[in-house]
């Protein structure tokens, strides 16, 4: 567990590192200046997607569906940060409760 | 690791029954973005020696935001080592306090606690949807997720979402 979280520790380090060091034409290749940014996006979408749908391997409809509903509704009115997420766990919490 | 998404990526990872090597996968790729920010910060930091290798820890999207809205590059140091460092102690401080205290909720479905680390994906990616072009790679991103998640090892899924989006990227 631990040589994995170390791993990405460093990895992301160097990653810190390589963009203060690399040569600057390298990051500022426009293939690279297009993709690089495209990263976050997909995997935070993907992480939305099977956080929301998925117990383990199993797709579940639940009330966190409900509550990703709360969260968006939050953020499209730009709720600041924890707001989204004490709204989203409130909503799951309460209908729980239900 | 101090880049927070990151940090995140890995704890979902493992914490929906994934390994830690696809976790640590995910969150090394989330944190890539980092690197282009030195393009932005290295010309205004100018820092050097031992000076970069402490930078480089505080390279985030926050103190790269605070120090490229500065007109003065000194203005701009000021900012980035002043957002960092206060950025870098109260993070890990209250990181300190969720390991501590989070022992005692024994389960944290009641109060819908696995339904917030969803909502903080979506906070974190919100911003980064202002065009249309995201906005499509998100959805498309959280769909193709989903719909290859029973077939595939916990954590593979984001592996393979980043990899189709960095192909789609160099050969668009």
């Amino acid at each position: 567990m631990w040589a994995g979280v170390l791993v990405a520790f460093g990895a992301c380090y160097l990653l810190k590192l390589g963009g203060l060091s690399l040569p600057q034409s390298w990051l500022a290749a426009p293939r690279v200046q297009r993709t690089v940014p495209l990263i976050p996006v997909a995997l935070l979408a993907a992480l939305v997607g099977t956080q929301t749908f998925s117990t383990g391997q199993h797709l579940v409809l639940d009330v966190r569906a409900a509550a990703l509903v709360a969260a968006v509704v939050a953020v499209l009115l730009r709720a600041p940060f924890l707001v989204v997420v004490a709204v989203a766990a409130a909503t799951a919490a309460v209908l729980r409760l239900l | 690791m101090f880049t927070g998404a990151s940090q995140f990526a890995l704890v979902g990872v493992v914490g929906g029954g994934g390994g830690v090597w696809a976790g640590a996968a995910a969150a090394t790729l989330l944190g890539s973005r980092n690197a282009l920010y030195g393009l932005r910060l290295s010309s205004v930091l100018n820092a050097r020696g031992l000076r970069r290798l402490a930078a480089a820890q505080f390279v985030i999207d926050e103190t790269t935001a605070m120090t490229i809205a500065r007109e003065d590059p000194a203005l701009g140091r000021f900012a980035f080592w002043a957002t960092g460092l206060a950025l870098f102690t109260l993070w890990n401080l209250g990181t300190m306090i969720g390991a501590l205290v989070t022992h005692a909720i024994s389960n944290p479905r009641v109060f819908g606690l696995d339904a917030a680390p969803p909502a903080a994906f979506l906070a974190l990616l919100a911003p980064r949807l202002r065009a249309r072009e995201p906005l499509a790679i998100a959805i498309a991103s959280a769909a193709v997720a989903v719909a290859v998640l029973p077939f595939l090892p916990p954590g593979v899924p984001l592996l393979v979402v980043a990899l189709l989006v960095a192909l789609y990227g160099l050969m668009r």
